[in-house]
């Protein structure tokens, strides 16, 4: 039989100090590990937002991202003729040929940073429909004009409608500014692909991307796609996968270092709870010893030791999982390594942070109680009631 | 009458760092059922490790203990507890009680090592405090009883699963006169009234003259009567 759980949350209570000053460590620690989990997955989040499922992106397949890939138009051309290309009732197909340049432009906060510009056709809102113009207007093609993001023009100087940006040897005038959702189009300004490519004297797109008339014929598609000989050195994905593939270096990049530097601090909050669970256990050897005494097993006393080892690094886990949750409220920007330009995104809680969380807390407790519950399980019983 | 406790050539000894210190040396004595026995005899004279040993929370070197039929020297650790908690009731020195928990949750603990269910066991419980006179009190935590007041909670504590024996280790040597007589009171009633086999060991006399047999130790030896 279990010594009951109110025996093992009132001595909580008891020792609150003690108690509470390793709650904090704790929570400090979960609070900096679902901040770095909520960063990765948020970047995560905002790239995969970036692409469709309905939609196909075709780079370069030696092409680490879209600034490297390079489709030429006949290339491009040749795309367009493949089957299963949904088309506009006017029978044009909806895509968009897309050169991918890099700037750099003013931050608010000081200093320069690189930002996407993105060349896009004319079918570029029937194929991206999440992006909504939400000031101004619409560039007029043939024109050195641009839209912006709404993320562009929260950090960036010289980025509101009617101010001008200089690039390519030319004046770039905002006229509009569009919002893609909270993807990671938002971080980026949008010209027409045509002057782009004038502009930078490239004759070639970046990459193209199709809508298909349904999404489940992909694989047709890419039969189709593979069998062409010209399109031997370029590879179609579905949007969204292709985003999501960019974000993994960056989410994996922030995953790994922010894992790696809290379980360093973890190591503190361990011996924080360790430190803790053996002083409570030598302030209740001769409880122990009673407890024995009446007939309670070594395995009881193990498991009320450890339940509150565990309780504490819980107790731990959801405040500082409490206050990281209110980090969704905050969007900052840093160099995405796919792009190599800046990329803003919002910290993203997720069911499996949470858990991931919680469990890393348990683990703290699991790891911390584990010796002085052990110590506390094998008191010799007249050792500990002599102790009174 | 049929003796509940049999103890046959038993010795204990304690290791100090390399040193071998006897504490009991070749113990026999029988205690018949429903017998009040005193333990007594000067600090060190291993009366306390008696008690323990009959109590089955500590192991002899050599001997047998038989306590209501059962060779408790023969059983392992696990079951050992199990027969603890089926057999003894506790009364220590200094109460034991768990702070923590109210006069009715202690003595509620042993019963979690029972079967009975938890109407069975409030029952037992009211019961016990009835006993010992703090039915009032048992919404109360041990620091807000006085000593003697403590004392009786662990007596309910003890006599709260009808145990074969009580074994009580100085239970009046924290008490102040008063509340001493009172707790003797109780275990002298516990032993007539509901016909217990108490085992009480004790430095002080007026404790011993309520027992029906007094035994005493020394230098680790049962003193013939």
């Amino acid at each position: 039989m279990k010594i009951p759980l109110k025996y093992t949350i009132r001595n909580l209570g008891t020792r609150r100090l003690t108690t509470g000053i390793t709650v904090l460590g704790i929570a400090l620690v979960v609070f900096v590990f679902s901040a770095v989990l909520m960063m990765a997955y948020g970047v995560q989040k905002t790239l995969i937002a970036t692409g469709s499922d309905e939609n196909v992106l075709v780079a370069r397949k030696a092409a680490n991202g879209e600034i490297s890939s390079i489709i030429d138009r006949q290339t491009a051309n040749v795309i367009l003729t493949l089957p299963h290309i949904a088309k506009t009732p006017e029978g044009k197909p909806i895509s968009s040929g897309e050169p991918v340049v890099i700037i750099n432009l003013n931050k608010l906060t000081g200093g320069l940073s690189n930002v996407t510009v993105r060349g896009v056709s004319q079918q570029v809102f029937t194929l991206r429909p999440h992006v909504k113009l939400k000031e101004g207007r619409m560039f007029n093609w043939g024109s050195r004009e641009l839209i912006t993001g709404v993320a562009i023009e929260k950090r960036f100087a010289g980025s509101k409608i009617g101010e001008v940006v200089r690039f390519a040897g030319d004046n770039w005038t905002i006229v509009g500014l569009f919002d893609a959702g909270g993807s990671g189009f938002d971080s980026e300004m949008w010209g027409d692909a045509d002057q782009l490519l004038d502009a930078f004297n490239r004759s070639a797109y970046s990459t193209i991307t199709f809508r298909l008339d349904q999404p489940e014929v992909f694989q047709e598609f890419k039969a189709a796609f593979d069998k062409e000989p010209r399109l031997q050195q370029f590879e179609p994905k579905i949007e969204r996968r292709y985003f999501e593939e960019q974000s993994e270096l960056m989410a994996g990049f922030i995953s790994i270092l922010g894992i790696f530097i809290t379980v360093i601090f973890s190591a503190g909050s361990t011996i924080g709870a360790m430190i803790t669970m053996y002083a409570a256990v030598a302030n209740r050897t001769v409880e122990v010893g009673t407890l024995r005494a009446l007939g309670f097993r070594r395995r009881s006393v193990l498991a009320a030791f450890l339940t509150e080892s565990l309780l504490l690094s819980l107790i731990g886990g959801l405040i500082g999982l409490f206050f990281a949750s209110f980090l969704q409220f905050f969007t900052i920007s840093t160099l995405n390594f796919g792009s190599f330009s800046e990329l803003a995104f919002s910290f993203a809680l997720s069911p499996t942070i949470v858990s991931s969380s919680l469990l890393f807390a348990l683990l703290m407790g699991l790891l911390g109680g584990f010796l002085p519950s052990v110590r506390a399980a094998r008191l010799n019983i007249v050792n500990a009631l002599r102790s009174s | 009458m049929e003796p509940i406790i049999r103890v046959q050539d038993v010795s204990k000894s304690y290791w100090r760092d390399s040193f071998e210190i006897p504490v009991l040396n070749n113990i026999s004595f029988e205690v018949p059922s429903g017998e009040f026995l005193a333990l007594m005899g000067p600090s060190g004279s291993g009366k306390t490790t008696l008690l323990n040993l009959i109590a089955g929370i500590d192991r002899p070197d050599r001997g047998t203990i038989n306590v209501a039929g059962t060779d408790i020297v023969a059983l392992n650790e696990s079951r050992l507890a199990s027969w603890r908690a089926t057999h003894v009731g506790f009364i220590f020195q200094f109460y034991n009680l768990i702070p923590v928990l109210t006069a009715y949750e202690n003595v509620e603990l042993p019963l979690l090592l029972t079967s009975l269910s938890k109407r069975e066991r409030r029952e037992h419980v009211e019961t016990a405090l009835t006993v010992v006179g703090l039915k009032d009190r048992m919404r109360h935590y041990p620091k807000q009883l006085s000593g003697g007041q403590e004392q009786r909670v662990a007596i309910a504590r003890a006599i709260t699963t009808d145990p074969t024996l009580l074994v009580a280790d100085e239970p009046t040597g924290d008490l102040d006169k008063h509340s001493a007589d009172e707790i003797l009171t109780l275990l002298e009633r516990l032993n007539l009234e509901f016909k217990k086999t108490i085992v009480m060991v004790t430095h002080d006399p007026r404790a011993a003259e309520k027992a029906h047999i007094i035994r005493h130790l020394d230098k680790g030896e049962l003193q013939q009567n």
